[in-house]
């Protein structure tokens, strides 16, 4: 079994890149992927449907679609890309921020999903009475709405990492698949495959793979359970 | 501390078109379900915005359509106790009772924790979670949740509608000690007469999302006629006495009322506490002559002051004892037969017996009713 853990260190540095991809994705997404849902579940404007459709749009678009637009959006002479060069400073296009947005757009539409559906449970009653104890909309989001929907939060935070950890498509077009800068662990095993003798070498990458994915699920699982388990439904 | 309500509302094909004013310490709005009571409470709260009308809740504007005045719910410092009591089920039961006075401004916070605590009797439940706690103990913990944002005024949506009979008569007299005990003017929303009957000063009666009647409880309870036909049989005059002695010997308690001395059951409060009593019309007697080899121990003069139709066969008769009245039910028949008429003296009979722990309360006290 120690050739499992003999990574070299090509290999060691698409693992670090992944989780650190995917992370960033994740943590990322969240601020806007709770205002979507937010104003997917409560508000009532024209252009709902609308909306909905354009977050949903990257679950149902070939990836490799999504990665070109984003090359389009954000690469060197696309308009954001220009934009955050010139006044941010922030370049995306072949670089691990590029990857993280990639992944980050892939898994918005899972999170916002299942961020949407917990707000839509929410018993709104309850920020009723929140209401009438002085709270002003924000604190009644901030100390009720927030708390009963934190394991809707960790699900589609959970999908959205998961969902980056596996990403390929729209990364790799996006960001194409530069050894120690964008080739996250799917990049990885892609190239192993295209070269005589990669077999081991995809092999050992895909068993890390399946590792890390079974462990975010696990948390997950028992940190939904004891958020759960604090407030059994009345 | 005056409320004054002039409100028009449209929900679909239901208008609520109310207008009244009641400075009690506890004013009961009454009425059968679907009678817009709960709405009228939820405009007082701020939880919805009228169509039209104006709220004042002692000299400050609440809402004034005609002003462009609406003061947000979080912005009232109203408390609000719901049927269902909305305990927050990620807090614990400290955390849901501190959960108003972060927003209270510290001057204005008068309400103590202790003090509450003591008084609903809730000290042993602190440090659990609502989803642990039995109905009757959350709808507690939810009063005392809306005591301690120290609201101006304390507004309880039909809070016993939803507990089963045990856990109502444990609630009750804590009811009555935040009516008697606390300074914050109440009102109450029920569809239950006994309840109105026991707890307010003032009752607002609803129907049909229109005011019926409004005014002192003692004076709304002879109107059997506001009450809704399912009710109408518990109805019966209110008549608000003192303690005058204890009669160990036979295990009584001698009331003191306008009408005259009152015999009960033996009742725990002590001599010179207030009682108010309910003298149900259905266990009335009319006597014309003063009855004499009678089991029955209260016997009271007066006169006939109303004779009003009551449901089927029956008349309800008002006999007007030295300012105190009190209801009678009575057949057709026995109207006819012994010519009761306005104006008629007669003797109001009424058993000892009759009269229990759902009709003898501790009452308000006397200074504090106006």
């Amino acid at each position: 079994m120690t050739w499992l853990l003999d990574l070299t260190p090509d290999e060691w540095n698409a693992v670090r890149l992944s989780i650190k991809v995917a992370t960033v994705a994740m943590i990322a997404s969240l601020p806007p992927g709770i205002l979507l849902a937010l104003l997917l579940a409560r508000g009532r404007f024209w252009g709902k449907t609308l909306l909905n459709g354009l977050v949903h749009l990257p679950l149902i678009l070939p990836p490799v679609v999504t990665g070109y637009l984003l090359l389009l959006a954000f690469g060197r002479r696309g308009p954001a890309g220009v934009l955050l060069a010139e006044h941010f400073g922030i370049v995306l296009s072949f670089r691990w921020t590029g990857a993280a947005l990639a992944c980050g757009v892939m898994g918005f539409p899972l999170m916002v999903r299942a961020i949407r559906l917990s707000i839509e449970a929410v018993d709104r009653r309850m920020e009723a009475a929140a209401g009438t104890l002085g709270a002003n909309p924000l604190w009644v989001f901030a100390t009720i709405t927030l708390p009963l929907i934190l394991p809707g939060l960790i699900a589609g935070a959970i999908l959205s990492f998961a969902k980056a950890m596996g990403e390929f498509g729209a990364t790799i077009t996006f960001v194409s698949n530069i050894p120690n800068e964008t080739q996250t662990l799917p990049s990885a095993i892609y190239t192993f495959t295209q070269v005589p003798g990669g077999d081991e070498g995809a092999l050992r990458l895909t068993l890390i793979s399946i590792a890390i994915s079974m462990v975010a699920l696990v948390a997950s699982e028992v940190l939904a359970r004891r958020v759960g388990r604090r407030m059994d439904i009345e | 501390m005056t409320l004054a309500v002039d409100i028009h509302h449209r929900l679909g094909d239901f208008a609520i078109e109310a207008q009244f004013e009641s400075a009690g310490r506890l004013t009961a709005l009454f009425g059968p379900s679907g009678s817009g009571k709960s709405t009228l409470i939820n405009l007082i709260a701020g939880l919805i915005r009228p169509d039209n009308g104006r709220i004042v809740a002692d000299e400050r504007v609440l809402i004034d359509t005609a002003a462009r005045i609406f003061v947000p719910m979080h912005k009232r410092r109203i408390g609000m106790v719901f049927q269902d009591a909305r305990l927050f089920p990620h807090m614990s039961v400290t955390g849901n009772l501190r959960y108003g006075r972060w927003f209270t401004p510290s001057s204005e916070r008068y309400a103590k924790m202790d003090a509450v605590v003591d008084l609903l009797g809730i000290g042993h439940l602190l440090d659990r979670r609502p989803a642990k706690l039995s109905g009757g103990e959350r709808q507690r913990v939810a009063i005392g949740r809306a005591l301690l944002a120290s609201p101006k005024l304390l507004l309880m949506d039909e809070p016993l509608a939803s507990l089963d009979e045990a856990r109502k008569a444990e609630i009750l007299p804590y009811i009555e000690r935040l009516r008697d005990e606390t300074k914050i003017p109440i009102v109450y929303v029920s569809h239950s007469v006994a309840e109105v009957a026991r707890l307010a000063s003032d009752v607002v009666v609803l129907a049909q999302g229109k005011v019926a009647a409004s005014g002192p409880t003692v004076a709304i309870m002879q109107r059997l006629d506001l009450l809704p036909a399912e009710e109408r049989s518990e109805g019966g005059a209110v008549l608000d006495t003192t303690v005058l002695r204890h009669d160990e010997a036979f295990g009584m308690t001698v009331l003191a009322s306008r009408a005259g001395e009152i015999r009960v059951p033996r009742l725990a409060h002590p001599v010179g506490a207030s009682v108010r009593l309910r003298v149900r019309a259905r266990d009335v007697m009319i006597a014309t002559e003063q009855p004499s080899g009678l089991s029955a121990l209260n016997i009271l003069a007066g006169t006939i002051s109303a004779v009003r139709p009551g449901i089927g066969p029956t008349v309800e008769i008002a006999v007007d004892c030295n300012g105190a009245t009190v209801l009678a039910r009575i057949t057709e028949q026995s109207k006819h037969t012994l010519r009761l008429a306005l104006g008629r003296k007669v003797f109001a009979v009424v058993k000892t017996v009759s009269f229990d722990s759902e009709t003898t309360w501790a009452g308000l006290p006397v200074d504090a009713d106006g």
